[in-house]
């Protein structure tokens, strides 16, 4: 089987690369989280077979291993989605705070559902499974890894504005 | 009681236990038996069922009996009110999102599941929700799927992970999601991807092959020894009317454990190939003509008996398929010598020959595969265990997990499924040069005989070979193997003997693997031509298996082969057959049989034959027929010993197989385990690299034997392209080839336009044609072979 390192970037690679000396040379596969999470992030927020290959190949580590990965974690995405990515929290603060109004008013002014990205490949709702944590200010959604609080829909509008 | 021992009480029952072990393995002994789905012996505890869970004294929560360490004077309950129903609870769980779908599955009737569920599973379902469904996936030719039917015990991963040594399935996905499959759509390649079928105690993975086509209650089963490799790995033939429908493992612990390879696994197919022959037929002016057994033998009878007459006796060559039984090996040599010829051989792909007077009694492997397993390092040369012994390299990856350095010798890169301390990689040319190094350093730190010393002078050593040499030496435990790659070699005396030699000085065991089922036992027979059975001396030395074909014979007797395959200068086979005339012995018919053959008698193929095996542990399995064979097809032993019969020759009067057994026996004086003594011939000077680069003709994992090659589900599985060459980097570039482009490659007659495919794994100075598939270009010996940009 051809390596497919190669599709990594000598950035992405770099990152690698420092992510591994945090471990013994012969478990490079602890590096996977990280591996994946700079992978997906070089390639503008999702995940391919090929780049999932590279880093098994990258880690030495067969390459259904990283599958398992990146297929059970929430955060890693193994389908294309939009560039910026949405995650409203609908967990039980958020909620008694409102974030059903909060979601369908997203839903509605980017004419996507809960998992779906929009056709300009601008933003991805992304379905967040659990609560981001920040509970003493919901209802709250998180755009890019910033979290933005204390959300009304005009505030939701002024930050969907932004986002390019 | 052993220190090692403890006493758990179980069921009220007091039964010993190893300490560490788990609760299970104590019960499993003891004959108490707990349900399971995920605990497996060979396999590593996942303890993810749950179904195992018993009441344990003293313990606040059921525990898993898999994954429970016995204590001493634990007491443990099985089957207590409340470990009853910590096992129903687990299966009403299992059984949510189960399909009721048993009466179209092919476990029916043989499924964990289903027995475990008349046992602790509920009348009525309280899920009244939707099941779950999951897609099926094609993960190839040999291994169905249907997942909805998964349970999730992860079996099939950790026997990927472990035993196969190439993790191909997993589990994606997240709890309700996870799913078990290969994620990408790819088929599995491993040789041994089969015994997932065995392992997966639902019907989530079946046999594709042999899907629909029985129920397991319609079954019987027979024993039977699987003919493709030199271990016999035991198995059961499941029968429905006359049709062998399936094989599966015996469990043999000190063979094949409870392990079998996919070509032993699934090569039964063959057995109803189209492709039989089913009637004996002759040739005459030019047209086959069928008919009755009286005429066939009658005809073959008087022309070998007219040709002894005309004192051309020694002019009537046989060559038997190294997978032949030991019995007819037998009265094949027994034929051609009372006939007036010692002409007679088994190795239609070996060239050299030139270690056969000094060779031992037989090939073996000279230790057990427990040993094996034990071994500190072990040299291969010339092997590719994966593919031609799965299930020995089975057990020396056990051996290189548990810290033992393996040493390859080989042309090529092979992809092992164990970790490669050193790799030697050299083109053919040079492997005695290279093997020659080694020897030398090893002698010299040996303290040698001089003699010894002396012949290997001209070697030179490199540091490697002085790092390797250091390793041997450090090992307690070592064994020398020479592989099928070895034994095909155009200088096969010179590596065996310098392999013995390197063994010799580094206190190894010399291993030896070889082609087919049963070379160990054509050598104890006397299917070779230096060699009566039992090892008695021939005064009149015979031709080998290449040189009977250097100029026509008068007649030649051929035995479960097809020439223009098996034979590794099928070129020259062709040519000498051509003009002679020729019985064969086949269970199939193909083209050029029916080319170079004057009479074509049908034979049972191997779980309808007879006979039996010497493996290369040196045990002789015998075995009986477990279906009759196709049409007029009959047991070659019985031909050929009504063969014997008519010509009047003294030894054929044995009526039963066991006799011939017997005789067989008795002639090898007792002495039923071949010698690993070794054989040495003179050493020649190191051969100079020409530079240019040398062919290396490989036999594909599933074109071994003709059985095989009729194997139709066997033939789809996923192999490399056969029609393409296969060269690295830089050997392309001195040849200026690129990746995709075209080559001519021809040898002594025969030319034929290949794509160029670079592959890293082929040494420098080699690339690798492949040879003995349906299709394949006749070359002559891998030496003749030459190649060019098209």
């Amino acid at each position: 089987m051809a390596t497919q390192t190669t599709k990594l970037s000598a950035h992405a690679r770099g990152v690698i690369d420092a992510a591994l000396e945090k471990y013994p040379p012969e478990q490079k596969r602890s590096a996977v989280l990280a591996a994946l999470h700079e992978a997906q992030h070089d390639n503008k927020g999702f995940l391919t077979e090929e780049l999932m290959d590279a880093v098994a190949d990258y880690l030495e580590m067969p390459r259904i291993a990283v599958y398992e990965v990146a297929s059970f974690y929430s955060m890693f995405e193994t389908k294309p989605v939009g560039r910026h990515s949405i995650s409203i929290c609908t967990n039980v603060s958020c909620m008694l705070r409102g974030s059903d109004e909060i979601v369908e008013h997203v839903e509605q002014s980017l004419g996507i559902k809960i998992g779906e990205s929009t056709e300009d490949g601008r933003i991805y709702l992304k379905c967040e499974e659990e609560c981001l944590a920040a509970c003493c200010a919901a209802p709250m959604m998180m755009v890019d890894h910033v979290y933005h609080e204390n959300l009304t829909p005009q505030k939701v509008d002024e930050i969907l504005a932004k986002l390019k | 009681m052993s220190e090692d021992e403890l006493t758990i009480e179980v069921d009220g029952r007091s039964i010993p236990a190893r300490k560490g072990a788990m609760l299970i393995e104590a019960t499993d002994a003891a004959g108490i038996y707990i349900p399971r789905f995920c605990y497996h012996k060979h396999l590593s505890v996942a303890a993810n069922c749950r179904m195992c869970l018993v009441e344990v004294e003293r313990a606040p929560k059921p525990l898993p009996a898999c994954a429970t360490p016995v204590m001493d004077g634990m007491k443990v309950f099985t089957a207590s009110p409340y470990a009853v129903d910590a096992q129903r609870s687990t299966m009403e769980f299992l059984l949510i999102n189960h399909p009721l779908d048993c009466p179209i599955c092919d476990q029916g009737g043989e499924c964990e599941l289903q027995d475990l569920a008349m046992g602790y599973g509920g009348d009525v379902s309280r899920y009244a929700e939707r099941k779950r469904v999951v897609r099926d996936k094609d993960i190839g030719p040999l291994v169905q799927t249907d997942m909805t039917r998964c349970i999730h015990c992860t079996r099939c991963v950790r026997f990927g992970e472990e035993i196969a040594g190439l993790r191909e399935l997993g589990a994606t996905g997240r709890g309700e999601n996870m799913e078990i499959g290969t994620y990408v759509a790819k088929a599995m390649s491993s040789e041994l991807s089969g015994n997932v079928i065995d392992l997966c105690p639902v019907g989530a993975l079946t046999s594709k092959p042999y899907r629909y086509s029985a129920r397991a209650w319609e079954l019987q089963q027979r024993d039977g020894i699987a003919p493709h490799d030199c271990l016999g790995s035991n198995v059961h033939f499941h029968i429905k009317g006359s049709k062998v429908k399936r094989v599966v493992p015996k469990d043999n612990a000190n063979i094949n454990e409870t392990w079998l390879s996919d070509r032993d696994r699934f090569s039964y197919q063959a057995l109803a190939s189209e492709d039989r022959l089913l009637t004996p037929k002759i040739k005459r002016d030019g047209e086959w003509h069928e008919c009755d057994w009286e005429v066939a033998l009658e005809s073959v009878a008087d022309r070998l008996g007219q040709i002894g007459i005309e004192g051309q006796g020694d002019r009537i060559a046989a060559l038997a398929s190294p997978s032949s039984t030991t019995e007819e090996f037998y009265l094949l040599q027994r034929l051609i010598r009372e006939l007036g010829g010692n002409s007679i051989d088994h190795r239609p792909r070996q060239v050299d020959f030139s270690a056969d007077t000094t060779a031992p009694l037989a090939p073996c492997l000279g230790v057990d595969l427990a040993a094996l397993e034990q071994a500190d390092a072990i040299l291969l040369i010339g092997s590719n265990t994966r593919h031609d012994q799965p299930l020995i390299n089975h057990r020396i990856r056990k051996a290189a997990l548990a810290g033992a350095q393996v040493i390859v010798l080989n042309p090529v890169d092979y992809e092992f499924n164990f970790p490669v301390a050193r790799k030697l990689i050299v083109p053919p040319s040079q492997m005695p040069a290279a093997l020659g190094g080694l020897a030398k350093q090893l002698a010299r730190d040996a303290g040698s005989k001089d003699d010894v010393q002396a012949e290997l002078s001209a070697f030179d050593v490199s540091e490697e070979h002085e790092s390797i040499a250091a390793l041997l030496q450090d090992a307690d435990r070592c064994i020398v193997i020479t592989g099928n790659l070895a034994e095909r070699h155009p200088k096969y005396g010179q590596l065996s003997t310098l392999a013995a030699i390197v063994a010799g000085a580094s206190s190894a065991n010399y291993a030896r693997l070889t082609d087919g089922a049963n070379c160990a036992g054509a050598w104890l027979a006397g299917a070779i031509p230096h060699r009566g059975p039992g090892g008695r001396k021939i005064v009149d030395t015979g031709l080998d298996a290449d040189r009977m074909f250097d100029s026509p014979q008068a007649a030649y007797v051929l035995l479960g082969l097809e020439p223009e395959l098996d034979c590794i200068r099928p070129q020259k086979v062709v040519e000498a057959l051509r003009s002679s005339f020729v019985v064969a012995l086949s269970a199939f018919h193909n083209a050029s049989l029916e080319t170079a053959a004057d009479v074509l008698l049908p034979i049972a193929a191997f779980a309808e034959n007879e006979g039996s095996y010497v493996n290369s542990l040196g045990q002789w399995q015998s075995f009986e027929p477990a279906v009759r064979p196709p049409g007029d097809a009959r047991p070659a032993w019985k031909l050929l010993r009504v063969l014997g019969e008519r010509l009047s020759l003294p030894g054929f009067d044995a009526i039963n197989c066991v006799d011939v057994t017997r005789d067989i026996a008795a002639l090898c004086d007792g002495a039923v385990k071949p010698s690993s003594a070794l054989g040495t011939v003179k050493i020649e000077t190191p051969q100079e690299s020409s530079g240019k680069p040398e062919a290396v003709l490989e036999i594909p994992l599933y074109a071994t034997d003709a059985i095989v090659r009729h194997g139709e589900a066997l033939q789809l599985a996923p192999q490399h392209n056969l029609d393409s060459v296969y060269l690295n980097q830089s050997t392309a570039k001195q040849l200026g080839l690129k990746h995709g482009g075209q080559a001519v490659v021809k040898g002594d007659g025969a030319e034929t336009v290949m794509t160029v495919v670079v592959d890293d794994t082929i040494g420098d100075g080699s690339y690798l044609v492949y040879a003995a598939h349906v299709g394949a270009t006749a070359f002559s010996g891998a030496e003749q072979i030459q190649i060019s940009k098209a």
